[in-house]
C-alpha cells in the first residue's frame, strides 16, 4: 500500500510540474504540441525509472563526496541509451525531439529525485516514485501541449478541430507556454487546495 | 551496509568503476543502433530521391556529382531519357543549425517536389519547412517554379515567396539551399549534354513556333546520350 502511496504521490500530490515546478526548460521548450510533449515526457519517464533504480541500488557504494558526479554519468549514460534507440527505431519522433532529448540529463527532476528519493529508499520505492513521478510528467506536458497546440494550431494530437489560421500563434511560441503554464498551475493549486 | 566512507581510494575507485561501467554500455548500444541508424538514414536519402523526382524515374549510380558540396543524383525514364535530377545541398545558417534539403528539377530546371532530409529548426515553426513550401495555393508554395525565372527568396528581401509565419531565418536557409542545389544542377554535365545547352534550347522552345520539332531534336540528343550511357554501364571495361 505504502508503494502505491509513492506511486500517487508522483502524479498528484509532488506532480514535478504543477507543484514541484522543476524541470521547467523542457516542459516550455518541447509542448508545442500534444504528441512532443507526450513523447517528452515518456523519454524522460524511462531515464527517471531506470536512474533511480540503479542509484538506489548503489547507494551504499557512493562515497558521499562524489554523489554529484556519478549520478550525473549514470544519467547521461541512460539518456545516451535513449537517444541512440530512438534514433535507430523511432526516427520520426527523434527527428522532431532530437535536441531536447540530450537535455534530459540536466533536467532538475531526474537528479532531484535520485537526489531526495532514490537515495534514501530501496529499490522497489524508487521504481514506483520513478513511475509516478514520471507519468505526472507525462501527463502535465501532454496536457500542457495539448492546450497549447489547441490554442495555437486549432488541433489537438493533429487532429483538426477548428482552422489553423484562426489559432493564435502566440500559444505556440514560448510566451503562450509561460501564459498556459501559469494558468495551469493556478487552476491545479485552485482544485488541490479545495480537497 | 553502511554508505562507503568518502575516502580517497573510495572516491577514485567508485567514479572509474561507474565511468567503465558506463562506457561500457554505451559502447554496447552503439553498436547494436550502429547499423539500423545507417539503415533509416539511408532509407530516408533514397526515399527523399523518389520524392522528389518523376515517377518511374531511374538512377543511375555512376552518374552521381559533386559540385560545391552539392550531391546530384540523375535521373532517366524507362527509354533512357534524361528527366531531371534529385540535388542534395545544405546551408549551415538555419535557426537551429544545419538544413538539408534534397530538391528535385526536371530537365529545364523546373522545381518538381523537395524534401527535407535534416533539420534542428523549432518545433511549430520553422519545422512547417517540411510543408510549407509545397502547399498549393500559398504564396509561399515553389513547386514548378524554375529558380532562374523567378526570384526564390523571401518576400521581404525582394523575393517571390512567402516565408513561413514567424520563421523567416528558417525560410531564409531553406531557400539558400534550394538555390545553391540549383547552382549546382546548372553547372552538373550528364555524359555531354550539359543542362545549360537543355536550358538554351527551353529558350529557344519559348521563342519558337515550331515547338515539336525541336522537342523533337532534344528528345532524340538525350535518347542517344542515354543509349551510350546504358551500353557503357552494359558492358563494363573488361580488365578492370
Amino acid at each position: 500500500m505504502n508503494y502505491l502511496k509513492t506511486l500517487f504521490n508522483g502524479i498528484v500530490k509532488e506532480n514535478p510540474t504543477f507543484v514541484l515546478l522543476l524541470g521547467m526548460c523542457p516542459t516550455l521548450g518541447t509542448t508545442s504540441s500534444a504528441i512532443n510533449g507526450m513523447s517528452m515526457g515518456l523519454a524522460t519517464m524511462f531515464v527517471l525509472i531506470c536512474s533511480n533504480v540503479v542509484i538506489s541500488l548503489l547507494k551504499n557504494l557512493i562515497p558521499d563526496k562524489v554523489h554529484i558526479p556519478i549520478y550525473i554519468v549514470i544519467v547521461a549514460t541512460f539518456v545516451t541509451v535513449v537517444q541512440m534507440c530512438m534514433e535507430a527505431y523511432l526516427p520520426d519522433l527523434y527527428a522532431t525531439l532530437g535536441l531536447f532529448i540530450p537535455l534530459i540529463v540536466v533536467n532538475c527532476i531526474v537528479l532531484g529525485r535520485a537526489e531526495a528519493f532514490a537515495a534514501k529508499n530501496n529499490p522497489l520505492a524508487s521504481l514506483m516514485d520513478g513511475i509516478g513521478i514520471g507519468l505526472g510528467f507525462t501527463i502535465a506536458l501532454t496536457l500542457l501541449g495539448s492546450i497549447r497546440e489547441f490554442l495555437g494550431k486549432g488541433c489537438v494530437f493533429n487532429t483538426s478541430i477548428f482552422p489553423e489560421q484562426y489559432g493564435m500563434l502566440l500559444f505556440v511560441l514560448a510566451p503562450g507556454a509561460f501564459i498556459a503554464l501559469g494558468y495551469l498551475i493556478a487552476i491545479v493549486n485552485k482544485i488541490t487546495k479545495k480537497s | 551496509m553502511k554508505r562507503l566512507e568518502s575516502n580517497f581510494i573510495n572516491m577514485v575507485l567508485s567514479t572509474t568503476i561507474v565511468a567503465l561501467l558506463a562506457a561500457g554500455i554505451l559502447g554496447y548500444v552503439f553498436t547494436v543502433t550502429k547499423d539500423p541508424i545507417a539503415a533509416t538514414k539511408k532509407a530516408k536519402q533514397e526515399q527523399a530521391i523518389k520524392d522528389v523526382l518523376p515517377e518511374g524515374a531511374v538512377l543511375n549510380a555512376d552518374m552521381i556529382q559533386e559540385i560545391d558540396g552539392c550531391t546530384i543524383n540523375p535521373a532517366f525514364d524507362a527509354e533512357g531519357n534524361f528527366v531531371g535530377a534529385a540535388v542534395e545541398s545544405n546551408d549551415p545558417l538555419g535557426f537551429g543549425g544545419n538544413v538539408k534539403v534534397m530538391t528535385g528539377f526536371d530537365a529545364e530546371g523546373n522545381i518538381i517536389n523537395y524534401s527535407v532530409l535534416e533539420q534542428a529548426e523549432t518545433p511549430g515553426l520553422g519545422v512547417k519547412m517540411l510543408e510549407w513550401f509545397k502547399k498549393k495555393g500559398n504564396k509561399g508554395d515553389i513547386i514548378g517554379k524554375n529558380p532562374e525565372t523567378n526570384n526564390l527568396t523571401v518576400s521581404k528581401d525582394g523575393g517571390d515567396v512567402d516565408a513561413i509565419t514567424a520563421a523567416t531565418i528558417s525560410s531564409r536557409a531553406f531557400l539558400r539551399a534550394v538555390n545553391a542545389a540549383f547552382a549546382a544542377y546548372k553547372q552538373a554535365n550528364f555524359a555531354g549534354a550539359p543542362v545549360e545547352a537543355v536550358a538554351e534550347e527551353t529558350e529557344a522552345i519559348n521563342d519558337s513556333i515550331d515547338l515539336v520539332e525541336v522537342v523533337e531534336e532534344v528528345a532524340e540528343v538525350a535518347t542517344e546520350v542515354a543509349k551510350e550511357a546504358k551500353v557503357t554501364l552494359n558492358n563494363p571495361v573488361p580488365n578492370k
